[in-house]
């Protein structure tokens, strides 16, 4: 027992500070997604509402192909053929060669995949919105960005939260792909720990562990939100 | 996975009629775009056609399709036999058995898939000598086995909840009724609530088989070599992106397929409920 506190003890004999380390890793990768993933999935959603069935179309190409694909995959087209692109590019302006970062690629792979989901989930909660909202709105001379900012996005806050929440997990736990192409987040640095220690099974139920530890707060934060945004609603 | 088509009357009333609205040219801007990229994917793969690569790596590639089908296969339905004790226990009364298949699936929803796989594959290696010595050892090393496993443990948690909010999605009433006719709780169960149950189930469950398909990507992590798994290799050998184009269309295609048919059982199963 002491000799497993001493292996996630902070300092040069434990693990511990590149666990926590691996941890930072993890949630900023899913913090710095999550905008950009939110942006997207609301645009596509607005795309999907659309009555322009040349957008429409657009939108639901986008939805089939990077829900259809594995996130791995994606990962791995994003990582290989950005690198190669890029560096095609590059190689054409500067004459030499382009490294791509694993964090941005796996940022980006992470907000497609994020964005192909939460555009269903938006496009639910646009379904949520009565046509009276717009109508109403319109009676009192809004024009349809005012409409869209100050009377349905409140609303479509809270009736895509659910959903949303469910995909912020689903993106915490996504990331740990990022670890393949070798972003030093959680699991890979536990896979370095457990490269020197040999001790597999101990490093990865932490490593677990952690990840549950992260959700589990995750759900406290997110039911904070919920409670914010039901607020006036009449419920609790 | 749904798809429903934008309803045309959520909008406010429409301004007049414009040929060139700002929809239209960004919808068309977007579809030349997706256009360009269907074409120089289909222009890559014609002018990199490679005979002897195909030759080379087609078989492989193939065999990785129908390794990935058994993975899949083989989970899904382990995965279904274990979600139900974990099932009826989320639906006990006792704290106990309730607590207990709350923290299976707690666990197993909560954390990544790829650190379960690591944790059962080299996790198993760091009891090689109790496992010999159960003769269990023949099964942990293999690392489709331990893939196996850790997505049938994984999917039954995902499925004993689908499965769970299902049975609770039926009325209490169809209990009491059954009940008051005499019935015993099996034949209840059997007869009267998983019917209903398993109605709302179809949706969830076409969803959970496709979310297991992309899933079973990441044994190719533990060298199991399914269809990503040879991708991959094929794609360390020659450094050619079209491997990987090959296998998402690969992947894309079954998904679809998948899909489609899944919504056409549905509408099969469902149609004494439509008016």
């Amino acid at each position: 027992m002491a000799n497993y506190m001493e292996l996630l003890s902070f300092g040069d004999s434990g693990w511990g500070d590149e666990l926590a380390n691996g941890v930072v890793v993890t949630v900023t990768l899913a913090l710095a997604t999550l905008p950009l993933g939110l942006l997207i999935g609301f645009l596509i959603a607005v795309a999907k509402n659309s009555t322009e069935p040349l957008l429409r179309n657009a939108a639901h190409v986008y939805t089939t192909i990077f829900r259809g694909l594995p996130e791995l995959l994606t990962l791995f087209l994003i990582y290989y053929g950005g690198q190669m692109a890029m560096s095609a590019l590059w190689r054409l302006l500067f004459g030499h060669a382009f490294e791509v970062n694993s964090y941005l690629a796996g940022m980006i792979a992470l907000a497609l995949v994020f964005s192909s989901y939460a555009s269903e989930v938006f496009l639910s909660a646009f379904r949520g919105i009565t046509l009276g909202q717009y109508e109403g709105a319109y009676a009192l001379g809004l024009s349809r960005s005012r409409t869209m900012l100050l009377v349905i996005l409140p609303q479509l806050i809270r009736l895509a939260l659910p959903g949303l929440s469910n995909l912020w997990l689903n993106l915490l736990k996504d990331t740990s792909l990022v670890s393949v192409i070798g972003l030093t987040d959680l699991l890979r640095n536990t896979n370095i720990a457990v490269g020197v220690t040999k001790q597999a099974f101990f490093f990865f139920f932490v490593a677990c562990s952690l990840y549950l530890i992260m959700s589990i707060i995750s759900s406290f934060g997110l039911r904070r939100v919920s409670a914010w945004a039901e607020r006036g609603q009449g419920g609790h | 996975m749904t798809y429903v088509d934008a309803p045309s009357t959520e909008r406010p009333p429409a301004a007049a009629r414009r040929r060139w609205t700002g929809a239209r040219v960004a919808g068309l801007l977007l579809m030349a775009l997706w256009a360009l990229l269907g074409l120089s994917i289909i222009y890559m793969l014609v002018v990199g056609y490679d005979p002897e690569e195909i030759a080379k790596y087609g078989p492989r590639i193939l065999n990785g399709i129908w390794v990935t089908l058994h993975l899949v296969v083989l989970s899904i339905l382990l995965g279904a036999l274990i979600s139900i004790p974990v099932a009826l226990g989320r639906l006990s009364h006792n704290p106990i058995i309730g607590g207990i298949a709350f923290g299976y699936s707690y666990f197993f929803r909560g954390t990544p898939l790829l650190a379960q796989t690591f944790l059962v594959y080299y996790g198993a290696g760091q009891f090689t000598d109790a496992l010999k010595a159960v003769g269990l050892w023949m099964f942990f090393r293999d690392a489709y086995f331990c893939a196996v496993l850790t997505f049938s443990l994984n999917t039954a948690a995902y499925q004993a909840e689908i499965l769970a909010g299902a049975i609770r999605s039926v009325s209490s009433g169809q209990w009491q009724a059954a009940e008051s006719l005499g019935l015993r709780p099996f034949i209840t169960m059997r007869k009267i609530i998983l019917p209903q149950a398993l109605i709302t189930a179809l949706r969830p469950y076409g969803n959970e088989v496709i979310l297991m398909i992309k899933a079973s990507a990441i044994a190719s992590i533990i060298t199991v070599l399914d269809l990503m798994g040879q991708t991959r290799y094929a794609f360390s050998k020659t450094y050619d992106l079209q491997i990987y184009i090959w296998a998402a269309v690969i992947y894309l295609i079954t998904v679809e397929v998948l899909r489609r048919l899944w919504e056409m059982m549905e509408r099969r199963l469902t149609r004494h409920l439509r008016r």
